[in-house]
């Protein structure tokens, strides 16, 4: 749990916004000059509002996107897929589950092949060999062997959001870039989907970046944190650093939207209310 | 006399499985100047009982109420031209959605008037005047400037405010929420939240608030009802409800909140339902 598997180093991402007749072409800097390093087996939280450029930054960390400039390592690997491609060993290491489980299935495909795809692109694997990794990985998640040849529409939400993770840890990645995983699900759907991600993390020494701006969720799952604000990271510790002492304006303008459910808070308001 | 009041709403979906119950015999009432909170995961209902009284649901529903009424009148055998007028004008009702429920087609500045066209006798220029008035009401910068915007051209919070001015137009007695925030970020939440009681405040109006964000409703409501596939689980005021849940469901809700963590693993609500299941 010492030594970092994630090191990313002073990572840009930038876009160009093509121009029209009466507009100029300019830039936009999704990401400004990220850095960080996450531990082996332990989970690293981003947090922050829409268009503060972490899902830019989950899309370079998993090669869906190359970086403008900055280094990326993963386990010793350097990645820079536009300058050296993406090659199956790369795959290997890191794993993505996205936000929206309805999404992020093929209607089509049953939960079986929905499996087995990362592996028959990857591996040289049998088809026998493939068919009963997928089986155990059903199990693994909390499903049934008799899901294999079900479609994705007979699932629900928590349901499918097991597949997603199933699918993300067929390779058996050392990092998983989870975006929003929890943000589409109800309540006790949500505690059922973060528990199995402690455990598979606990069995599988998994290493998560934890995408989410749930800020309840964070301080529950995260060993650190990282608050990012318009594209760069206003503030990085520990998850005790973070919550007992923000640093950052915009940090603490977070953690007072939150809403809190506690009965102190609730007294509070109503006596606010009653004067 | 209540603002709202419903009993035993009960609402049948037809599907190729047969009948399936959505509601089961629910009773609803809502005081001017109340906020009451349903909560409840998806499924439970929350949002069907509500679009059952706006009388929003397909024809494969089939609605029955011992007593369905607002502010004395029955709303089960007003006409479709009698309850258009309710609707939109004494009940409103904001949606999760706010870039989905906007015409993508029209400006904002039109889809505001048009509410205040079909239920008021405001001319022209009265009309763009209480728009204009809304806009600032809601905290939207710069109102004269964004009548001409197309909702594609504004964020989730600032359409989600259009939303708002438009459902509260024609100052309704009652104001439905439905998920009002679901979709925005936490500091977009918290001033639409604000916005909303203020609002509330400010006019008495009524105003229910559907969510399945127990924080959401610990910060808006004065009474809460906690659903369960389509029944009623627990009522309470929202201090009782935190302090001393009576329900095992709401025990299980509020424990299933991962800041009331107190081990490693979270409680989920089918733990509880193994254990004794819920009636």
């Amino acid at each position: 749990m010492s030594e970092p598997i994630l090191k990313v180093r002073d990572l840009y991402r930038t876009y160009d916004i093509a121009g029209g007749l009466f507009r100029k072409a300019t830039t936009l800097t999704a990401v400004k000059g990220v850095s960080f390093d996450v531990e082996r087996g332990s989970t690293l939280a981003v947090v922050g509002e829409s268009g503060c450029g972490k899902s830019t930054l989950a899309r370079m960390l998993t090669m869906i996107d190359a970086q403008s400039s900055g280094t990326i390592e993963i386990d010793g690997l350097p990645i820079d897929i536009s300058k050296t491609g993406i090659s199956k060993d790369m795959r290997q290491k890191v794993q993505i589950v996205f936000q929206n489980p309805y999404g992020s299935l093929n209607p089509r495909q049953k939960i079986g092949d929905v499996l087995e795809e990362p592996l028959l692109l990857n591996t040289d694997m049998g088809a026998a060999e493939r068919r009963d990794m997928a089986l155990e990985m059903l199990q693994k998640v909390g499903l049934q062997p008799e899901h294999y040849g079900r479609y994705p529409h007979m699932f629900s939400g928590g349901q499918r959001q097991r597949i997603a993770i199933a699918r993300a840890i067929m390779m058996k990645p050392k990092l998983l870039v989870l975006d929003e995983p929890v943000s589409a699900l109800d309540l006790s759907v949500q505690a059922q989907i973060l528990n199995l991600l402690a455990d598979l993390q606990d069995e599988m020494g998994l290493t998560y970046v934890f995408i989410s701006h749930d800020l309840s969720v964070v301080r529950y799952i995260a060993d650190k944190v990282m608050v990012m604000y318009f594209g760069e990271v206003v503030e990085y510790g520990t998850r005790d650093e973070v919550f007992d002492n923000p640093q950052h304006d915009y940090t603490k303008t977070l953690f007072a939207a939150t809403p809190r459910a506690d009965v102190e808070s609730i007294r509070k308001r109503l006596a606010a209310k009653a004067a | 006399m209540p603002l709202l009041e419903i009993r035993n709403l009960k609402v049948e979906f037809d599907t190729a499985k047969g009948p399936f119950k959505a509601l089961d015999g629910i009773d609803y009432t809502v005081d001017a100047g109340e906020v009451l909170a349903i909560v409840g995961e998806s499924g439970s209902g929350k949002s069907v009982a509500m679009l059952a009284t706006m009388g929003l649901l397909p024809d494969s529903a089939t609605i029955t109420a011992d007593k369905m009424e607002f502010e004395g009148r029955d709303l089960r055998t007003l006409s479709a031209k009698e309850r258009r007028k309710v609707i939109g004008k004494d009940i409103s009702m904001i949606f999760q959605e706010p870039i989905a429920s906007l015409n993508p087609c029209f400006t904002v500045g039109f889809q505001l008037g048009e509410t205040l066209k079909v239920h008021t006798d405001l001319n022209g220029r009265q009309r763009k005047e209480r728009v204009l008035e809304l806009l600032r009401a809601v905290g939207i910068p710069d109102p004269e400037g964004r009548l001409g915007a197309f909702p594609h051209q504004m964020s989730g919070g600032q359409c989600q405010r259009v939303m708002i001015a438009m459902a509260i137009a024609c100052q309704p007695k009652l104001l439905i929420a439905d998920e009002p925030t679901t979709a925005l970020d936490v500091t977009i939440q918290k001033q639409i939240l604000d916005l909303l009681v203020k609002l509330q405040q400010d006019s008495g109006m009524g105003l229910i608030m559907i969510t399945h964000d127990m924080g959401v409703v610990a910060e808006t409501a004065d009474r809460v009802i906690v659903q369960y596939k389509g029944r009623k689980m627990e009522e309470a005021d929202v201090l009782s409800l935190f302090e001393n849940p009576q329900h095992s469901y709401t025990r299980a809700l509020l424990s299933a909140l991962p800041e009331n963590a107190t081990g490693d693993r979270l409680p989920t609500v089918s733990d509880y339902a193994e254990a004794g299941g819920f009636q």
